[in-house]
């Protein structure tokens, strides 16, 4: 039973990365692209049977978003669209569906200026799942090497190290994000302001890593085979690469699998309050910053589905996160 | 008791320096400050920003600026905010309250449905109910937090079945129970919210730690000696579940404050947490670093309540020393 949900959780991670990868491809518009004149349209409806109850193979869509049945478009699949680089490798314009020039199909509705939910979710995924990654690598080698040094050496640079973490621990993480971000001026560009968002949250993770990691080499550096070397004249840091670090690396898979959705969740919440990722460039987060607005919120609830996929990666990472601890035979916390 | 109470305390307030200390650095030696942000309006001239700058000591070097401020900080004013032109102290005062009527009563709501829950689908020997139980908490706890918020706002917006914001404290006109239920009806929500977003947590750790206890040799042989079921679940499991969840009861305490910002800015709860958002927005360093200490505070109050409940609780810790 805890293996197939696993084998689930894998496919669907590895589902959401590969749609993340090729995007520009599954988008069937440009996150930029802008149709003023369908500014917070619902979800398209695709049909099979038209309105004289004949049935279609070729799914089609009517006119004006649904709205005008006179005219139909049917749903063409590897289609001509906006030209973009396939795998940011060689040019391309084919997309995986589309419909003709004057239909419209937005499969998620669309935001306030007339973009494509669907086609941003897709672009965003980019961006959010990139930072969860690269922020969840940075704490992780700034903890495994912070810890491994704590656990290893001991005595005062042990104590130190400690209290500092606890120091970052004492505070409340969101407070701590965005004391963080404060340190930055508001109108960096958003590519600075993007990796300083990912240093931030990776930075400011590092202590729980740490301690697990120190907890690790505490016990590791007492084995047989550690103290064999090191009365064989091996150096700290020799120990720590060869045997300490790999011996740890089962934590750290588990640790990683938990840290990528909270780093997600980091992106997703500072972008939402306004603190991450800017406008244009869409990320989950800030495209559910749109429904702070008290009228976005009531009339279009399609506005909330970007909340739906790091709940969707959330889940499936946590899966494997417990199956990795119970092989491990502890619970994670 | 007291020694080692005292002990913490100490600890935790030599803590506090040094975060101040991080704190006020890190934003002091942030580019721009909330005067440089004025020279973009024409109609205020470089004399009266420099006049500002005098006024609130931008001028000065940074350890002059701390010790300034240190010296505000033991007159209870916490610094100047910018602004609103008025000591820090008198405004977060305020907002402090808010927050700490809504953080303790999620904390009591989150800990009574959260144990009820862990218990619950700990001793159940209905495989479905702990099965449902424990699905439902893993799907709740991917969910991001803020979704969480939204979707019951949505939920109040289309019943009307709770006010949407607006809170706006006390009068002294209303009578004290008209008073209460305007105050129930405003925290219905936020509460909700904050219990359901930590809810996951508490109930996969209660439910670890319940059955745990109950699979020890000591209940085995109590089972043997013929001890009622309830008797030996309240009696002695309970008991030796409580101090890893004790401990936890500290740690949520952080958890809490921090999914709080978060409900209070969605939720229009006038708290520190919408207060720190905007003064993170204008530049207000002294608010920002007021903010940023008052939930330090709340937090290790709460380590080292959930410490000594822990001496208390656990006589292996007091025959230690």
């Amino acid at each position: 039973m805890i293996r197939v949900k696993t084998a689930i959780a894998c496919g669907v991670l590895a589902t959401v990365h590969g749609l993340a990868l090729l995007a520009n491809f599954a988008a069937p518009y440009s996150f930029a692209a802008q149709k003023r004149e369908f500014a917070f349209a619902p979800p398209t409806a695709v049909h099979w049977i038209d309105r004289h109850a004949h049935f279609h193979w070729r799914p089609f869509v009517y006119g004006s978003n649904g709205e005008d049945e006179s005219r139909v478009y049917p749903i063409r699949f590897c289609t001509r669209g906006y030209s973009y680089r396939f795998a940011g490798l060689f040019p391309l314009n084919r997309h995986v569906f589309g419909v003709d020039a004057p239909g419209v199909l937005f499969l998620l509705g669309t935001d306030g200026f007339g973009r494509d939910q669907f086609s941003r979710l897709l672009a965003g995924s980019r961006i959010s799942l990139t930072a969860g990654w690269l922020a969840a690598i940075l704490s992780l080698a700034l903890g495994a090497v912070l810890g491994g040094i704590s656990g290893y050496h001991g005595g005062l640079l042990d104590d130190l190290i400690m209290r500092m973490s606890e120091i970052s621990l004492a505070l409340p993480w969101l407070y701590l994000l965005l004391a963080g971000r404060a340190f930055l001026p508001l109108d960096a560009p958003s590519s600075t302001a993007y990796l300083v968002l990912i240093s931030v949250v990776g930075i400011l993770g590092w202590a729980r890593p740490a301690r697990l990691v120190r907890g690790l080499t505490l016990s590791l550096r007492e084995r047989g085979y550690v103290l064999a070397a090191r009365t064989f004249g091996a150096s700290g840091g020799y120990l720590l690469r060869t045997h300490i670090l790999p011996d740890a690396l089962s934590v750290l898979v588990t640790q990683m699998a938990l840290l990528v959705p909270q780093y997600i969740m980091a992106e997703v919440t500072l972008s939402f309050l306004g603190l991450g990722i800017d406008e244009p460039v869409p990320s989950w987060g800030n495209m559910l910053a749109g429904v702070q607005h008290y009228h976005v919120l009531v009339s279009s609830w399609w506005m909330l589905l970007p909340g739906v996929p790091p709940a969707v990666v959330a889940l499936c990472c946590f899966t494997i996160a417990d199956s990795l601890a119970s092989r491990a035979g502890a619970i994670p916390l | 008791m007291i020694r080692f109470a005292l002990r913490r305390a100490v600890h935790a307030a030599v803590l506090l320096v040094v975060i101040s200390l991080c704190s006020f650095s890190l934003l002091q030696l942030a580019p721009g400050n909330y005067v440089d942000a004025m020279r973009l309006d024409v109609s205020i001239s470089p004399d009266t920003a420099a006049a500002l700058r005098a006024r609130y000591g931008l001028n000065q070097s940074l350890p002059a600026r701390y010790v300034r401020w240190w010296g505000s900080v033991l007159r209870g004013e916490f610094g100047v905010s910018f602004a609103y032109g008025m000591p820090v102290g008198s405004l977060l005062w305020p907002r402090i309250k808010n927050t700490l009527l809504l953080a303790t009563i999620a904390a009591v709501g989150l800990w009574t449905v959260g144990i009820v829950l862990g218990v619950g689908a700990a001793i159940t020997p209905s495989r479905v109910l702990e099965h449902v139980v424990r699905s439902f908490m893993s799907v709740l706890h991917s969910v991001p937090d803020l979704l969480i918020a939204l979707a019951l706002l949505l939920l109040a917006v289309r019943t009307r079945l709770f006010p949407i914001g607006g809170m706006t404290g006390l009068t002294d006109s209303a009578s004290l129970a008209a008073n209460a239920r305007d105050l129930a009806e405003h925290l219905a929500l936020p509460v909700t919210a904050l219990v359901l977003i930590g809810l996951p947590l508490v109930v996969r750790h209660v439910d670890a730690a319940v059955r745990d206890a109950l699979r020890s040799p000591f209940i085995q042989a109590a089972r043997a000696h013929g001890i009622p079921r309830r008797r030996i679940l309240i009696a002695y499991a309970l008991p030796a579940a409580a101090n890893p969840l004790i401990s936890l009861l500290g740690y949520s305490i952080g958890g809490l404050l921090s999914s709080s910002l978060l409900v209070e800015v969605i939720m229009g709860w006038p708290g520190l947490g919408s207060l720190l958002l905007e003064s993170i927005f204008s530049r207000d360093v002294h608010v920002v670093i007021g903010a940023t200490l008052v939930s330090a505070l709340f937090l290790i109050t709460g380590n080292l309540i959930s410490d000594l409940l822990l001496y208390v609780a656990d006589p292996r810790l007091r025959v230690k020393r």
